[in-house]
């Protein structure tokens, strides 16, 4: 939920163009895995913050806790032991929703206005239009909404949309100790990135990056990474996440085309009875009959 | 007129029932699935009692759209096997909706084209039932690649199906003494003589 009503960027299931007469800049938020330490502190501030508790659950013998993002638990560290350059290296990637410029949650929503996508690159469920179908799940690329079994509707991360639209950071930045989370304009954020990926190539990360997904537009929650070109050894991260084909098919052009052809249809029939005529029972057969029961009648 | 005593018995109750299950539950379906196929669609909810409301009812709806549409198809399967006659019916089915039916050859129970809107459904249907059971989030949690697939087969055969439904009711509105077929089972003898020739010698002996 926010506050913003003027610099709407996107609205799902809305044809025509929402309330976008106010233009804010492009934010980001950057989180820097070769500084995160794993504390969760940002996972605590999100709950804190968003006043959201999950339920106590149960250790798994590794540090992820809880082990997946829930409906209560928009944001979590996942921990990734790894053998390069043979050492042992132990990545902790922040997860949770990546603000795509190009969402598949809000392309797949059937429910007018229940997801949101800001000027300022945020996209937002607004739950209290959340019909509870889970087409945001199907959309996602980065499997990131869920639906709460209490009330069936979808969750994750608003980029603390709720302090950004009053010049505050998201609550996991403000809480980070080490500065690995780091929130501004995305110009900022991309040449903050520059310099920390300058200063880890110095240190032998030669392919260290800025992790920005072109194929979903960009995203406006963005990773410094110290293996760029191995996103995936960061529990998964996938390497070059775009919008599935099947979901572009299913929400792309084809439905404006199908609900065409469907009135075609409909008008096609109406014009046919009126220029045709109706298919009636021919005189001749009537007589035919007629006759037969005559002639049985005598 | 209706209940002239000669007219023929096309239908019986169980299953005129059964037909009339299809029809509304279809019905029902369609309206609360276009809701969700188009935002153009999205205020028939409304007739749902709202929109999350529609999002619970449909898959149900569905479950009794496939039983029920499993019964159909069990008791009119046999009627509707393709003969050489139906592929020569449908080869001049132009003419036929032009208006022009003499030519048109001599039919049993159903036409070429019924026999055809009878596999087309039920292929439609097959693929609706397992769809949509991969995209029934309620009650299922399939791989997400089985979920996108289940989509976008739910869609594409759900307009299908509408579009199919739509011919079929046209055709009986268009064809006069077809709808009271449905309703209470009969025809009159002249409707089954000029349209479905054989059937009428098959039941009348002549």
């Amino acid at each position: 939920m926010a506050l913003q009503s003027l610099d709407i960027k996107q609205r799902s299931a809305t044809t025509t163009p929402s309330t976008h007469v106010r233009e804010t800049i492009e934010i980001a938020k950057l989180i820097d895995v070769s500084a995160c330490i794993g504390c969760k502190a940002c996972q605590v501030a999100c709950s804190e913050w968003n006043d959201i508790r999950d339920e106590v659950g149960n250790c798994h013998g590794v540090y992820d806790n809880p082990m997946d993002l829930s409906a209560k638990s928009w944001t979590v560290m996942r921990y990734t032991e790894v053998e390069q350059n043979n050492k042992l290296e132990w990545l902790i990637r922040k997860d949770g929703c990546m603000h795509c410029a190009d969402p598949g949650c809000l392309k797949a929503c059937p429910a007018p206005g229940a997801i949101i996508q800001y000027s300022n690159g945020i996209v937002d469920f607004h739950q209290e239009n959340c019909i509870g179908c889970g087409y945001c799940v199907t959309g996602c690329p980065f499997n990131v909404p869920r639906i709460s079994k209490e009330d069936s509707k979808a969750y994750k991360c608003s980029l603390c949309s709720d302090r950004v639209a009053v010049n505050q950071a998201p609550a996991c930045a403000k809480a980070c100790p080490t500065g690995a989370i780091q929130f501004g304009s995305k110009e900022d954020m991309k040449d903050y990135a520059a310099k920390r990926v300058t200063d880890l190539k110095e240190r032998g990360y030669d392919q260290a990056g800025l992790y920005d997904p072109q194929g979903v537009g960009g995203t406006h929650v963005m990773y410094v990474l110290h293996h760029a070109d191995k996103p995936n050894l960061y529990a998964g991260l996938p390497e070059n996440p775009s919008i599935s084909p099947l979901v572009s098919l299913w929400k792309g052009f084809a439905k404006p085309l199908a609900t065409l052809a469907l009135a075609g249809v409909a008008l096609g029939s109406l014009f046919h009875y009126v220029t045709k005529g109706p298919n009636e029972v021919s005189k001749e057969i009537e007589d035919e009959i007629e006759a037969e029961d005559k002639e049985e009648a005598k | 007129m209706i209940r002239d005593p000669k007219d023929l018995k096309r239908y019986e109750p169980k299953e005129r029932a059964n037909h009339w299950v299809v029809g509304i539950s279809f019905i029902l379906l369609a309206l609360s699935g276009l809701a969700f196929f188009h935002p153009a669609f999205f205020p028939l909810t409304q007739l749902f009692g709202g929109p999350t409301w529609a999002r619970i009812i449909h898959p149900y709806l569905g479950v009794l759209m496939a039983l029920s549409f499993l019964g159909l198809f069990i008791r009119f399967k046999h009627l509707n096997k393709m003969t050489p006659a139906d592929k020569e019916w449908l080869a001049k089915a132009k003419n036929m909706v032009d208006g022009n039916d003499h030519d048109m050859p001599e039919q049993g129970k159903y036409n070429g084209g019924q026999k055809v809107m009878f596999w087309a459904l039920a292929v439609c249907m097959l693929l609706m039932t397992v769809s949509g059971l991969f995209i029934w989030r309620a009650w299922f949690g399939f791989d997400i690649t089985l979920v996108r697939l289940g989509a976008v087969v739910h869609a594409a055969a759900g307009a299908v199906m509408i579009a199919l439904i739509m011919v079929h009711v046209y055709a009986a509105i268009w064809v006069k003494g077809t709808i009271r077929a449905m309703w209470y089972g009969t025809v009159t003898r002249a409707w089954a003589k000029q349209h479905h020739r054989g059937w009428y010698r098959q039941v009348t002996g002549k």
